[in-house]
């Protein structure tokens, strides 16, 4: 499972863009901000024979497939 | 159609960070007498309206999305680099929560906009009436969001926005007593 999810992670469903910062904001800038492309948007679809978890975790993780795994954690925007 | 300048009618400077008054500066974006609601109501009541007055209806319509443009640039500067902790903080938890920093046509207390907030009655008085009325009551809205913020840049921005209320309430004014007809003309009582 664990290689599954690392396989499937976030790091390849992240994209990072820069937004305009200009020399008199008022706040401290946020120079990266991300956005997710899910798995469901690069494979809309689904090819058959995937790969997929045992039934305990893909019940844990919402999905079978660790192809369409999408995790997300909290990241600063 | 519209020509368009890539640029604000009023510069913009934001320079306290302070994105609770982004919450309140939403009032003017998608509140009951925002620069939304201005704009649509006096480009909607274009067509059935003399055709002596409908240019002052275009141009003013026009300018108030010029406006809007300005609101939201305020808006933007203010939540834009903010923790999703500090919007909330700012009482922006529930903006956070349905559109993440994404700008919405809502009031300072988050009910969105609505038709409801512009009328079109057809009748040239009654319709002007109304726009001195929005004019009047956009012109308020701007002093309370100017006591609300010490913040002297942000206040710049928003003094010009409630000038140009005053000017609008004017013409508006001016365009009744077009349509009175007594404007220039020698009357003996």
């Amino acid at each position: 499972m664990n290689e599954y999810i690392a396989h499937a992670g976030a790091a390849d469903q992240l994209r990072v863009w820069h937004p305009f910062v200009s020399p008199l904001d008022p706040c401290p800038p946020i120079a990266e901000k991300t956005f997710i492309i899910p798995p469901n948007v690069t494979m809309p679809w689904q090819p058959p024979g995937l790969p997929q978890f045992s039934p305990y975790e893909a019940l844990k993780l919402g999905t079978l497939w660790p192809a369409y795994y999408s995790p997300y954690e909290t990241t600063p925007k | 159609m519209w020509i368009y300048e890539k640029k604000l009618q009023y510069p913009v400077k934001v320079s306290k960070c302070d994105p609770y008054m982004a919450k309140l500066l939403l009032e003017q974006y998608g509140g009951a007498d925002g620069e939304l609601a201005a704009a649509l109501r006096y480009l909607n009541q274009r067509y059935t309206i003399p055709d002596k007055v409908i240019g002052l209806l275009t141009d003013i319509g026009t300018e108030e999305f010029a406006h809007l443009e300005m609101i939201a640039t305020m808006v933007y500067k203010l939540t834009k680099d903010a923790t999703p902790e500090q919007l909330r903080a700012a009482g922006l938890g529930d903006h956070y929560a349905n559109h993440d920093k994404a700008l919405f046509y809502q009031n300072a207390s988050g009910v969105p906009w609505t038709a409801t907030y512009i009328q079109a009655k057809g009748d040239p008085i009654a319709d002007l009436y109304e726009d001195i009325a929005a004019e009047e009551k956009a012109r308020a809205t701007y002093q309370w969001l100017i006591d609300m913020t010490d913040d002297v840049d942000l206040q710049d921005g928003l003094k010009f926005l409630r000038e140009r209320e005053v000017i609008h309430s004017l013409r508006f004014r001016e365009a009744v007593e077009i349509l009175k007809e007594s404007h220039g003309v020698k009357k003996v009582f």
